[in-house]
């Protein structure tokens, strides 16, 4: 298993969709077969044509705000010794997270295949927030769906959808969160596709999903890069690229530009949901060693029992509450270009802590995650090396938790 | 392969001049020995029986179906449980064709070559993988047609022309025609004459296969389609199982009227 230079990361598949030979692919009922080929189709025009490319980059400064700052956290840094901690501030983004960019370009292809409709899962809220506000934005009919559990614990975005006017439909199936919401999602699609467009909220599910919201998040990595040239002049020599993982998307967008970069020189670290500590569920499959198995129509490492059932998984943050992750992440872990860790819940939350002390900034407890794996190697690198975390969350949508858990927010 | 037990069963209810009656239980729903009870019982009037292994992340199964799943899980029932269920009812009935039916992982996980071989050896006469399409299966559905076990294509309405005709091409003896877009136990959304046009379109291009429809056929909408080879009953069926469940009444004998009721509108 190898990687590709020059060429992008969700390009280097095979016939039948599957990375590295194994990772991937389009496990899908019949019925979605025509409406996937469909969108590929129109997916692989679209992101040729110069037309919607301008459209995209329009939409992508003037409505989601690009670029996010891109800034050193100096006390964090000087409080911890060691090496520098920069933030990349993509909260800063319309709506305060990544999602933005997934739903914004899931928006203009539903528009460009003719579709009024629009639908969507959601874990914390943000990718099911996003799309409503993209759907208000281009003027699509947009259903949510998203996990009963959730819907409780991230009431803020919840509220935001609605206002949006969109539909939240509460899944109460299994665990009743992301899983759910992901499977009822797409059981909903299978008996309207005719008439509407499936936006999967992550770079998660069948092949051509995986690619478009890869292709909308690598938005992220192209301006980080600038930003490190015209702040250091040249590219450092030793970067670190810190950022959660759930399903993968904002990693993915944050890494894609540094994937060809010898890893030597440019560290891509994944930081996925270890869970409470002194619990047996998490939602870290790359890092805990999980099976590769199937969910929902694509092949990557998943928490499950030896029967094929899926692990009900257990995080404080609902955005990487998520049994699987994207078959690019296991590619990259199989070819070990990244590195996948994991953090408790109370080291999201004592990184919170930590980071709002010392710095403007309010990470949700997603980002958290990548916090705590920063400030756990920061302390023992060099002041030369550049670590760098995607805070691509703002922890608005978490107050109910922040509050419960450290008494106040 | 058409000295298949469900090719032959076809035969017969051809020549009977009616539709075959299959049915879709879920293994181990709502314990192990019931789920075995029932389709003992139900196999009385139905031609075909579909034992669904269940999944707790099924993406094609509506409401119906996925509480029998769920049940079936949370009773403890094991993929091997699901072989000795099937082992079990083929020898006491060994001229009634069994076809196991569920999500790609389960397989994945026992391994492709140990499955179809605990199949063989479990009497099964053939397959349906809900999230295998094609043309992602031909290799294991050459696995099973090596091991005598039928790999059943579906078609759906949004399945192109072309693709049709590859798909029938690699067909073995029977071929499932989802008859809308929709999840299992859908309401019939599409006219029956819609269906049976499009029906008679798959059929055109080889006779000799048998083509059932299934997805919202129901007690009420069952009679409309009786010119298909075969129909399909599954979430009217496990509707039922929960319906004795929560009235605490036999769901053996409940389900067994329901197939009997089904067999009399199309015979």
């Amino acid at each position: 298993m190898k990687l590709k230079k020059n060429v992008p990361l969700i390009d280097q598949h095979d016939k039948y969709g599957f990375w590295g030979g194994k990772f991937g692919g389009s496990f899908i009922p019949e019925t979605l077969k025509k409406p996937i080929e469909d969108l590929t189709i129109k997916f692989e025009k679209l992101r040729k044509n110069k037309k919607f490319i301008k459209k995209r980059d329009f939409y992508f400064q003037n409505y989601v705000g690009s670029p996010t700052s891109f800034v050193k956290l100096e006390n964090l840094s000087s409080h911890l010794g060691g090496a520098q901690i920069w933030a990349k501030v993509v909260s800063e983004a319309n709506g305060g997270a990544h999602k933005i960019y997934n739903a914004t370009v899931h928006a203009l292809i539903c528009k460009a295949m003719g579709k009024k409709y629009i639908v969507g899962d959601t874990g914390a809220g943000y990718a099911g927030k996003m799309l409503s506000m993209a759907a208000k934005k281009f003027g699509l009919k947009c259903k949510i769906f998203m996990g009963a559990k959730d819907i409780q614990r991230q009431k803020p975005n919840c509220d935001a959808m609605r206002k949006n006017g969109a539909v939240i439909v509460p899944v109460y199936s299994g665990s009743q969160t992301l899983v759910d919401a992901v499977s009822e999602c797409m059981r909903y699609w299978v008996s309207n596709c005719d008439n509407t467009h499936m936006c999967v909220g992550s770079t998660v599910g069948p092949n051509i999903f995986v690619k478009i919201c890869g292709w909308s998040t690598a938005q992220i990595s192209r301006e980080l890069k600038s930003q490190l040239i015209e702040e250091f002049k040249k590219m450092p020599k030793i970067i670190k690229l810190i950022n959660c993982v759930g399903g993968g998307s904002s990693a993915y967008g944050f890494w894609s530009e540094f994937i060809d970069y010898n890893k030597k020189q440019i560290e891509l670290i994944g930081v996925e949901a270890g869970g409470p500590k002194n619990s047996k569920l998490h939602a870290a499959p790359l890092s805990r060693n999980a099976k590769i198995g199937i969910l929902h129509g694509a092949a990557s490492y998943v928490c499950q029992n030896n029967e094929g059932q899926i692990h009900e998984t257990e995080s404080i943050s609902a955005g990487l509450d998520y049994p699987g992750v994207s078959p690019i992440h296991c590619f990259l872990k199989d070819t070990k270009r990244a590195r996948y860790t994991f953090a408790t819940d109370e080291e999201a939350l004592n990184a919170y802590k930590l980071v709002t002390k010392f710095e403007k900034l309010n990470p949700s407890l997603e980002p958290s995650h990548a916090f705590a794996e920063a400030i756990k190697i920061a302390p023992k690198l060099s002041k030369e090396t550049i670590c760098i975390v995607n805070s691509c969350g703002d922890a608005k949508k978490d107050r109910d938790i922040l509050k419960a858990r450290l008494g106040k927010y | 392969m058409n000295n298949s037990l469900i090719h032959q069963t076809f035969k017969i209810t051809k020549s009977e001049n009616r539709p075959a009656l299959l049915t879709y239980t879920v293994a181990g729903d709502n314990t192990k020995k019931k789920s075995l009870e029932i389709l003992k019982s139900i196999s009385k009037y139905a031609d075909i029986c579909e034992l669904g292994f269940p999944h707790n992340t099924p993406i094609a199964d509506g409401g119906q179906i996925q509480t029998s799943a769920y049940r079936a899980i949370k009773n403890g029932i094991k993929i091997n449980d699901v072989f000795l269920i099937a082992a079990k009812f083929k020898k006491l009935k060994k001229d009634k064709p069994i076809i196991l039916m569920g999500y790609y992982n389960m397989i994945y996980q026992y391994n492709e070559n140990k499955f179809i071989k605990k199949c063989q050896k479990s009497k099964v006469d053939g397959l349906i993988v809900v999230d295998l399409p094609f043309p992602e299966n031909k290799t294991f559905a050459k696995k099973c047609k090596k091991k005598n076990i039928n790999f059943i294509q579906l078609i759906s309405p949004t399945t192109s022309k072309t693709r049709l005709k590859q798909i029938i091409k690699n067909s073995h003896d029977m071929i499932y025609y989802i008859s809308m877009l929709s999840t299992t136990g859908g309401k019939l959304k599409v006219s029956p004459k819609k269906i049976l046009e499009e029906y008679s379109k798959i059929k055109k291009q080889n006779l000799s296969k048998n083509v059932v429809i299934g997805f919202g056929i129901t007690e009420k909408t069952i009679k409309s389609l009786k010119k298909a080879d075969g129909l399909v009953v599954g979430s009217a069926i496990c509707k039922e199982i929960t319906n004795s469940i929560k009235k605490r009444q036999n769901t053996v004998t409940n389900v067994t009227n329901v197939v009997k009721r089904l067999k009399n509108k199309i015979k």
